[in-house]
């Protein structure tokens, strides 16, 4: 029964995540979202006896894409809205405006 | 006209094939199997892992030894995604102008604070040795040769951001991994030879749970981490490298 209630939590915690890094739009923040996603899911991997996929989980969805897609926005732009309102701009002609 | 013919063809031999192929797929019934059910492919493997090959992980005995072509075919995916970012990355020497200051700049523009490098220096070998120790325990315990890889990878990260001036030998780092996939190749080709088939174990298998057992699967298993390690790490190397552009 507790195991359970503790899979419920952990499956409403996985959705939230996962609807926070959609609507979010500081991208920094929704990049964060993921990786609660892929720690919950190594924990879900965990309880449903795949030991070996929730290794791999761990090490690459929690660590290394987390921190490939850091490095990606601190090189590119951390504000989603910026950088569509940048890229529109680019393409108005003149008569738009 | 013909335009529309050539494509309502191709559509047409499409569904065809998906058609022929899902037909004789049975939907519905259980194909996975069981032990009771001797004649399918999971009882086989069931069986075959502990008993035969003297492998206590049966799913290490599926990817390295029953599916041993398709980890191969793994590896060279994750082979070609590393050469493909770096050759997409790559800058020449000459374009970089402030040479003196590139890792400097481009890496995290504050120093790591003296916690945090302390504890990475105190982590890093700890991180190795467990992910050398997960890929060499393949076939005994979870994990494996990608699942090591990872682990040692993550440490690398972690020394990476902490420490500006921390730098892997890239000359290493690159014969390691050509030496860990001629390895892998290596012990395919070793197979086809001697016992006839490509990736084919050998007959000496050892006892179950013995640290050396299973034939060459322990083998495979670190090539693969080797490989995986260091395509990893040569990944994030060259991303915590690369210069932006000039605005």
């Amino acid at each position: 029964m507790a195991i359970l209630i503790f899979l419920i939590v952990m499956a409403i915690i996985l959705i939230a995540a996962a609807i926070y890094s959609i609507m979010q739009k500081d991208l920094l923040f929704a990049v964060l979202g993921t990786g609660v996603v892929s720690l919950v899911l190594s924990i879900f991997f965990y309880m449903l006896q795949a030991p070996d996929v929730a290794i791999t989980e761990a090490a690459i969805g929690i660590a290394l894409t987390t921190i490939i897609f850091i490095i990606t926005i601190r090189n590119t732009t951390r504000d989603e809205n910026k950088y569509n309102d940048d890229h529109i701009n680019k393409f108005k002609t003149k008569k738009d405006a | 006209m013909l335009k529309k013919l050539i494509v309502f063809l191709l559509i047409a031999t499409l569904g065809y094939t998906l058609a022929v192929t899902l037909s004789s797929i049975p939907i519905g019934k259980n194909r996975i199997g069981s032990i009771e059910n001797p004649e399918t492919v999971a009882a086989y493997y069931l069986d075959k892992s502990p008993n035969d090959l003297k492998v206590a992980n049966t799913i290490t005995a599926v990817v390295v030894n029953f599916r041993g072509f398709d980890t191969l075919g793994e590896v060279s995916v994750l082979f070609l995604a590393a050469t493909g970012l770096a050759s997409i990355l790559y800058r020449k020497e000459e374009e970089e102008e402030e040479e003196n200051i590139r890792h400097i700049s481009h890496r995290l523009n504050l120093p790591s604070s003296s916690l945090v490098q302390t504890g990475a220096k105190i982590l890093f070998p700890l991180i190795i040795v467990l992910g050398i120790y997960v890929f060499i325990h393949g076939h005994l315990t979870p994990g494996g040769g990608f699942q090591g890889g990872a682990i040692i990878a993550t440490g690398f990260l972690l020394m990476l951001v902490s420490y500006k001036g921390f730098e892997t030998n890239h000359k290493v780092m690159v014969w390691l991994e050509s030496l860990a996939g001629l390895g892998f190749v290596g012990v395919g080709v070793f197979g086809l030879v001697k016992y006839g088939s490509f990736l084919q174990n050998t007959g000496w298998t050892g006892n179950l749970n013995d640290l050396i057992s299973g034939g060459l699967i322990p083998l495979i298993y670190i090539f693969v981490g080797i490989k995986v390690a260091t395509e990893l790490t040569n990944i994030l190397d060259i991303l915590l490298n690369i210069k932006p552009r000039k605005k």
